[in-house]
């Protein structure tokens, strides 16, 4: 069973969005994602003060057996990227919530519910694809 | 047996899914006059009436004394090269990469990566792409994938580059989104000049590709031109002859980013244009925007020394769409061939072909200019070509040399204008003194008929 954080929103594309309190979130892959894709070797992160539309395809996951794009929960530009992931892709499958995290973005719009889900739907998503 | 596993019943089946009517309908984006047509194919030859034919064919060449280069280069190539190559554990027209069963075939494209990542100076190599001028567009590709400070996909093509490597990255490329910006050269020098370059210093340009040595032969600025583009934060693509990296500086201690060029000089030979190989390498940050195939060495569950490929990744099996190429083969064959060249000759060999190459052309030029109405063309150092100027159209000239068995250079008439009667030569150690002599006597007859005579 995998994690999946109460404090996050998620998409069906298996990325969390963390909302801070200054109104820019925090995006990574999902615990589900990570132990799909298996040992990750490299991660290519967005270059800040990109912008990004929402679906866009902004950061790419690399593990020994597949390559996975990462994509954007919405619109926004791209304010910090984890510089720790290039010598350390690892912290992905170990900590993906927290060290594990790819990309700060500060979204045009206030984050509302709108396309993303909630822990509770996100686990039940999770359920309908096993 | 027929070998189409598809019935007529299942093609126009497939048809009608995607809406087609029929199968030509799938070709309808080719200009009509890039089509073949009717292959007009005469009836099947017996070995035996084959063999003649082409004996006759290859007979009407000649043997002709050659001093044309422009990209591709006669050298000598030791017997055991093609002997090893085209052995049955080597020869195939497909490179089997099965880790379990092609250990043979990943190890001598391990050591030929290992080989081009020395004469290079670049941290990373390839298995080999299409030939030089494909790997050029490849190149481009990969720095626009590269260079993510720049997002203009803009990039400087000098005039010094081989007009056909232009055309090709235009063709491959530049159909791709990519705008090619051509950078002039200085007339005196026959290089491209940095003040040429200036003018793109405030704007976003995506790489800069500079050929060392250039088409005309001469020794580019390199080193000055590559600072000036990372100074810019524009990444530097260089076109390199390997026969030439045995004595130059490598292009890793220049400053390139990206290396590629046409591996041909390596031991394969001057077959009407091919196969070729093309090569590319570049440093370690950039490995994952390389196209081809890539040969790693590791261990197995035992602990035992192996060959697989690796950072598979950037290729299309996986990453569909995505991945860096499309085009994702390599020349195994031709790459074997240039492994095997490079072994029997060693780092030393190569410097003395290389040498006596840019020593064979210095006396060529020195020879033919002393003709009247013969000088060089330009003042800048040079590998083993070079660009003279004749007082008359070259066309005739190298009409007349043909007709005495000497092909006797390209003439830049066509692709340069600008500089006049211009053509462009090449000696390498293929040619000796009485070589040289016989084309300088010739030329002397051909433009001066009535001195000869006297």
């Amino acid at each position: 069973m995998s994690n999946v954080p109460n404090d996050l929103r998620y998409t069906k594309s298996h990325e969390w969005v963390r909302a801070a309190s200054d109104g820019s979130i925090e995006v990574g892959i999902s615990d589900h994602a990570q132990s799909s894709l298996g040992d990750l070797v490299f991660v290519e992160v967005p270059e800040v003060g990109r912008v990004l539309r929402a679906g866009e395809a902004c950061a790419v996951v690399e593990s020994v057996k597949a390559a996975s794009d990462v994509y954007s929960p919405v619109n926004g530009r791209v304010t910090a990227s984890n510089a720790a992931l290039a010598t350390q892709p690892e912290l992905l499958n170990h900590e993906p919530y927290t060290g594990g995290w790819l990309f700060r973005l500060q979204p045009d719009a206030p984050l509302e519910g709108g396309a993303l889900m909630s822990p509770a739907d996100y686990t039940k998503y999770l359920a309908e694809e096993a | 047996m027929a070998f189409i596993p598809h019935t007529a019943d299942d093609v126009a089946g497939m048809l009608d899914v995607i809406g087609a009517r029929s199968i030509d309908d799938l070709f309808d984006e080719i200009p009509a006059n890039l089509r073949a047509g009717v292959l007009r194919v005469p009836p099947a030859l017996s070995e035996m009436e084959l063999v003649r034919l082409l004996n006759e064919r290859a007979t009407s060449d000649g043997r002709p004394l050659n001093f044309i280069g422009a990209g591709a280069y006669e050298h000598h190539i030791p017997a055991p090269v093609w002997a090893i190559t085209t052995r049955g554990e080597f020869y195939s027209a497909y490179t089997p990469y099965q880790a379990e069963a092609s250990q043979g075939t990943l190890q001598v494209i391990y050591e030929f990566q290992s080989m081009i990542c020395a004469l290079t100076g670049m941290d990373v190599s390839n298995a080999s792409l299409y030939d030089g001028a494909s790997a050029l567009a490849e190149a481009c590709l990969m720095a626009v994938r590269a260079n993510r400070a720049s997002a203009s996909r803009r990039i400087l093509l000098p005039r010094t580059l081989n007009p056909t490597y232009a055309q090709v990255a235009q063709s491959i490329a530049g159909n791709q989104g990519i705008v090619f910006e051509t950078v002039n050269f200085d007339r005196a020098t026959g290089c491209t000049a940095l003040e040429s370059l200036a003018a793109y210093g405030g704007e976003d340009i995506t790489a800069l590709v500079i050929q060392q040595p250039n088409f005309f032969g001469n020794l580019e600025e390199a080193q000055q031109l590559a600072e000036w583009a990372h100074s810019h934060k524009i990444l530097v693509i260089a076109v390199v002859n390997p026969t030439s990296l045995a004595i130059l500086k490598a292009p890793g201690e220049w400053g390139a980013d990206i290396v590629c060029g046409e591996g041909q000089p390596l031991g394969v030979p001057l077959a009407a244009g091919g196969p070729y190989f093309g090569f590319m390498a570049t440093r370690l940050p950039y490995v994952r925007q390389m196209p081809g195939r890539i040969v790693g060495r590791t261990v197995d569950v035992d602990g035992r020394p192996g060959f697989s490929l690796t950072l598979q990744a950037r290729e299309q099996h996986i990453r569909r769409s995505k991945a860096t190429s499309n085009i994702c083969t390599n020349q195994g064959l031709m790459v074997t061939a240039a492994t095997i060249y490079m072994s029997l000759l060693g780092p030393a060999g190569l410097e003395r072909v290389a040498a006596a190459s840019l020593q064979r052309t210095a006396d060529l030029l020195a020879a033919l200019s002393k003709v009247a109405g013969v000088k060089p063309a330009f003042t800048a150092p040079r590998f083993h070509e070079a660009v003279l100027l004749l007082d008359r159209p070259v066309a005739p000239i190298l009409a007349a040399l043909e007709r005495r068995g000497i092909i006797g250079g390209l003439d830049l008439a066509e692709r340069y204008p600008e500089l006049g009667h211009a053509l462009l030569v090449c000696a390498t150690e293929t040619k000796l003194d009485l070589d040289i002599d016989a084309y300088a006597r010739a030329l002397a007859d051909v433009m001066h008929p009535s001195r000869a005579a006297a």
